[in-house]
């Protein structure tokens, strides 16, 4: 039987979250990422907000806006521009907190809470600043002992870092296509971990390029590109273009114009004001008709 | 030490940059199948140039989501390709999307190169941020990769810009930990780590020097020709071994210098590490 169909709107996506929730955004640096339920949040009252992410102008965006409170990540970067200019900018002015994890540990802290359990051990971590700075994490002690080759009595009961679960009440993530009801393909080189923030959330929303009959979906790429499931999902948004401008690859590559535009943004309040009246105070369609309007 | 004599001296002209590929290669020597994960255009030529010549099985990245496995030694394509250049010359051999990269490195078959922001005496790296991490003066990359890379198997660190501001007494942020640190957590926590080598535009680092507490410190491996001790010691702002039979980095054989300008035909190497 096929599934329910939740079909939304961005705008409709927005109505369900709520101030001071943490929200998982999927993709990585500059690609594959949410944009269009970014902007619709931009548009929203929203504030307060944790955000989980492996960081790209997503996470620039809401720090920019006055969106984000605090921002748990491995990195920030637009990959092509290294350091992310709002963010930094936040990080510098203290206007946000900060958890910057090794990159690793945000996948456990992700498949942590999407198993349900408490927490993931890790060696990656240990003995680093990440420990020093981030006073809320734990170690924990190996029940079993480590026995070395060559020893053959002993060992020692190891301690290692404790990466929390990352409990998510909601999930963003962009996917290349999906069926009504959320069973959703990825295409490109790698699915992230989008499959993980999904499972680590409450509630989670996928945007797609297209959504098409299940039937269609097992051959746009093969089965192992049907990473997402329906029973994972609690709203799907056709959103054509909706990374714009992070990579959606085979879709479309970033839009490196639009990204350096984005990135001089941090340059001035005007600089920014201005981009913001243009691009970020107007609906999703008119900013893709203005962004249409760019590549003519 | 293979790496600091020169065994067949190339006849064309052999530029700093030329000098820091073979050293960065050298770093890699002897690592047979393991994954070779140079970041930065220099590693990446001096990594590729170690698979293209002396240490043939190793793995190399895309820098993406794939291992390739060049078919032979001029197979093993240039760096900074145009997009579809690169997924045309690459051979696939695994796919390696970013998770799987956590994988392969938590289960230790990996040497990646970093770069450094500052890197002190035993081999700590920051690239996080300068000044105090939790208002900083500088918002750097974050930890990335590097606290998770270090404790989990050989990391070496590429430095195009040789100055007491990045070799230091005290990183501000500890990203990828050093002896000290690993030293603190003990031989069972941190049996994986090591940090192999500094590859700097001025010289070459090692770690196989004791201090006085018995913790890997850094030496002084080689210095690149044309520089002196004293250049060096200026540049540096960490105390350093200097070994009693100082050598001079080695340069390229003229099959090395064949592949690094195959590797890098437009010249990238040179602006990292001009010509004086």
């Amino acid at each position: 039987m096929p599934g329910p169909d939740k079909r939304c709107t961005e705008d409709e996506v927005v109505a369900e979250l709520s101030s001071g929730m943490t929200i998982g955004i999927g993709g990585w640096g500059s690609r594959r990422k949410p944009m269009s339920l970014i902007r619709a949040i931009l548009r929203s009252d929203l504030t307060d907000l944790t955000i989980v992410s492996y960081g790209g102008p997503d996470v620039g965006l809401l720090c920019r806006s006055g969106k984000a409170r605090k921002v748990i990540s491995g990195f920030v970067s637009l990959d092509s521009i290294p350091l992310e200019p709002h963010y930094q900018a936040a990080r510098q002015n203290g206007t946000i907190q900060a958890a910057e994890w090794d990159e690793g540990m945000l996948l456990l802290g992700l498949q942590a809470a999407a198993w349900r359990v408490p927490f993931l051990p890790t060696r990656a971590g240990l003995g680093s600043d990440v420990m020093k700075n981030m006073a809320d994490l734990r170690t924990v002690t190996s029940p079993y002992a480590t026995v070395l080759p060559g020893q053959n009595v002993g060992g020692e009961f190891e301690e290692l870092l404790a990466v929390p679960a990352l409990e998510l009440d909601a999930a963003l993530v962009h996917q290349n296509a999906a069926d009504v009801s959320g069973n959703s393909v990825w295409l490109g080189e790698d699915p992230f971990m989008d499959d993980l923030f999904v499972r680590a959330a409450q509630r989670s929303y996928v945007s797609a390029e297209r959504i098409l009959p299940t039937t269609e979906l097992a051959g746009l790429g093969d089965i192992a590109h049907l990473k997402i499931s329906r029973m994972d999902v609690t709203g799907v948004i056709e959103a054509p273009h909706g990374a714009h401008f992070t990579e959606c690859l085979p879709d479309y590559s970033r839009d490196e114009a639009f990204q350096k535009r984005y990135a001089a943004t941090a340059k001035s309040d005007e600089a920014w004001d201005e981009f913001r009246a243009e691009y970020l105070d107007i609906d999703e369609a008119g900013y893709q008709a203005k962004v249409k309007e760019l590549q003519v | 030490m293979s790496d600091v004599s020169t065994p067949t001296p190339s006849s064309t002209a052999v530029t700093r940059a030329d000098i820091c590929a073979v050293a960065i290669a050298e770093a890699f020597r002897g690592d047979g199948e393991r994954l070779c994960n140079p970041i930065g255009n220099l590693p990446l030529i001096g990594g590729r140039l170690a698979a293209a010549t002396f240490e043939p099985y190793l793995a190399l990245t895309d820098g993406f989501y794939t291992l390739m496995d060049p078919q032979s030694p001029d197979e093993v394509p240039p760096i900074a390709l145009p997009e579809a250049e690169r997924v045309a010359q690459r051979t696939v051999a695994h796919w390696n999307p970013y998770r799987e990269m956590f994988g392969l490195l938590w289960q230790g078959k990996r040497h990646v190169m970093m770069g450094a922001t500052q890197i002190d005496q035993y081999g700590n790296q920051n690239i996080a941020a300068i000044g105090d991490w939790a208002q900083p003066r500088r918002q750097l990359l974050g930890f990335r990769g590097a606290p998770g890379n270090t404790i989990n198997h050989t990391t070496s660190y590429w430095v195009p810009n040789h100055s007491p501001r990045v070799f230091v007494p005290a990183v501000d942020v500890v990203c990828g930990i050093g002896y000290d640190r690993a030293h603190a957590l003990g031989p069972v926590a941190s049996r994986f780590h090591e940090v192999r080598r500094v590859v700097s535009n001025l010289a070459v680092f090692d770690f196989e020097a004791l201090d006085a507490e018995g913790v890997p410190t850094m030496r002084l491996r080689s210095l690149h020709p044309g520089v002196t001790l004293e250049e060096v010691l200026e540049a540096t702002g960490c105390d350093v071994v200097i070994p009693g039979d100082l050598g001079e980095s080695r340069g390229p054989t003229e099959q090395e210098l064949a592949q690094i300008n195959r590797l890098d035909p437009r010249g990238l190497r040179l602006n990292e590490v001009p010509e004086s």
